[in-house]
């Protein structure tokens, strides 16, 4: 029990003292995040958007080899990329490896096949009905595609939330590829796995108790959104 | 009445039965406390089993960092030590911890860098490298992790007439506010990453960059001979006594712990540097390159 008071009572001092380095922890941790959500959320929902909208052949096969990807370890995505981008790899000589960047492709790989099904299957619970109103009423595809997020935008802002959970609680790929570099890759989880290499597990848990509180906030701004789109 | 005496015999003879179970497989067992290096460099697994094949008395090893390592000798959770940071283990003898320390061998840092070496450290004393690195603005891949070798480059850096800024963290433990201190160069400015990761995770980090990096031996001779692709890296600085890596063995004090083995402990620190001990450490191998160097006839006249 002493342990987690310390260990919340470690947080509190390092928030309170504005701690240079921890700073710089969090925005590394949420720059990352940001980005990787971001691109996959650009990319993914449209993407879940085509697939839920047309027949075509192959499309219940597409369907379960994204659903495959949702388990795919960040370690073998970390591996995948490291071969790539180290110095020996195909894309070495861009230098990506242990940066922000090389976090954020790797990221990416994560939490697109996320995006993409969640908001394929937020699309496809959507009546068919709006879908045939629309084009009745003289839509072409780019506005009926907009009517049909709009009804399905909360379940499409989900998976978007969902996604970032995933990556900003992530260590493995941000390990591997960012290469937990004090000052440019460190990041929250990477600290934390540091400490407990250390021994100092009271710090440790600090850090796990400022992530969750970071994105508690991060999540009240989501809310508002989600709030925002109801009315 | 008769399950209650039955009960009471039960509890009484338990305890027995423990004890005699022990005794009949009383084979010679003591625990030791040491450090990953000796462990992963394969030295153990070497010499450990000649031992018991001499003495009869099989060990049990416990590898983890030095500093808990040398914890459990002070909490009589082991019998004996084999350990590397010299601080410590003089602190660990003057506070009566343990019986006796006998040094063994050494092995040593060097320091790596790229082939082209831009900062032209080649050859040179390590403080005057570490020097010549931050004069010309290099990158320097360190640890950070408290562990032995960061330890080492942290005396080095001081060595090297470098002022090393403290960064404190304020944390608390046991109620109590305590801090997390870390010393780095400040000269280096971001030429200097710190990753807080283990030897060969450095060793990788240091090959993509194309820094240069401080080592133990043996881990790079593993990374350099021991893959498939050899570690793009070469050693630039070795052979200062600076760089030397002094390895003891110290016994716990039965006076200090009365249950630890003090006679099959002291039988396995006088067998290491006994001749046949000593031999064998100089025998052993890495990769074809000798990793250990024994130590104990510089060190005859502290033998007790």
């Amino acid at each position: 029990m002493t342990f987690f008071l310390d260990s919340f009572k470690s947080a509190l001092l390092l928030l309170w003292s504005l701690d240079a380095e921890l700073l710089n922890i969090i925005s590394v941790s949420l720059n990352v995040s940001f980005f990787s959500t971001l691109i996959s959320a650009l990319a993914g929902v449209p993407l879940g958007l085509v697939i839920a909208l047309n027949e075509f052949k192959g499309k219940r096969f597409l369907i379960t080899v994204l659903n495959t990807l949702l388990s795919l370890p960040t370690v073998v995505i970390g591996l995948f990329v490291y071969s790539f981008i180290s110095r020996r790899g195909f894309l070495g000589p861009l230098g990506l490896l242990y940066t922000q960047k090389a976090m954020i492709i790797g990221q990416i790989i994560l939490i697109l096949p996320i995006i993409t099904t969640l908001t394929l299957s937020a699309v496809s619970r959507i009546d068919d009905r709006y879908r045939k109103t629309a084009l009745t009423l003289g839509a072409n595809a780019l506005q009926t595609a907009f009517v049909i997020v709009r009804e399905a935008r909360f379940g499409i802002l989900a998976s978007i939330i969902v996604a970032f959970g995933r990556v900003i609680a992530e260590v493995g790929i941000s390990m591997m590829l960012g290469g937990n570099a004090k000052g440019f890759t460190r990041t929250m989880t990477t600290a934390m796995a540091l400490e407990y290499d250390k021994g100092e597990f009271v710090m440790g848990i600090a850090l796990g108790i400022v992530l969750l509180l970071i994105s508690f906030a991060v999540n009240i701004v989501f809310n508002y959104f989600q709030g925002k789109t109801r009315d | 009445m008769n399950r209650r005496y039955a009960f009471i015999l039960i509890t009484l003879l338990l305890p027995l039965t423990l004890i005699a179970s022990v005794a009949i497989g009383a084979e010679k067992i003591i625990r030791m406390s040491t450090t990953t290096s000796t462990e992963n460099s394969g030295l153990l697994n070497f010499l450990l089993p000649e031992f018991t094949k001499d003495a009869g008395i099989k060990v049990k090893v416990f590898a983890k960092g030095t500093g808990a390592a040398i914890r459990d000798g002070m909490d009589g959770n082991v019998d004996i030590l084999f350990v590397h940071d010299r601080k410590k283990e003089d602190k660990f003898m003057e506070e009566g911890y343990g019986a006796y320390r006998l040094a063994v061998m050494h092995n040593d840092f060097v320091i790596l860098g790229p082939k082209n070496d831009p900062a032209g450290i080649k050859g040179m004393h390590a403080a005057q490298a570490l020097k010549k690195i931050v004069d010309s603005k290099s990158m320097f891949i360190s640890r950070g992790d408290d562990s032995g070798t960061h330890a080492k480059e942290q005396e080095l850096w001081g060595l090297a007439g470098i002022t090393l800024n403290n960064k404190k963290t304020e944390i608390i433990n046991d109620g109590k506010t305590t801090n997390l201190e870390y010393l780095y160069p400040a000269a280096l400015g971001e030429g200097y990453i710190s990753i807080g990761q283990g030897m060969g995770k450095t060793l990788t980090f240091s090959e993509e960059k194309q820094a240069y990096t401080l080592t133990d031996r043996g881990t790079y001779l593993e990374y350099k001979f021991g893959r498939q692709q050899g570690l793009d890296l070469e050693i630039l600085c070795e052979g200062d006594v600076a760089l030397n890596n002094p390895y003891g063995i110290i016994p716990v004090n039965p006076k200090k712990y009365p249950d630890v083995k003090f006679e099959e402990a002291d039988r396995l620190a006088k067998w290491l540097v006994s001749e046949r001990g000593q031999r064998l450490i100089a025998g052993y191998k890495i990769r074809g390159h000798q990793a250990f160097f024994p130590d104990a006839k510089a060190d005859a006249a502290a033998r007790p």
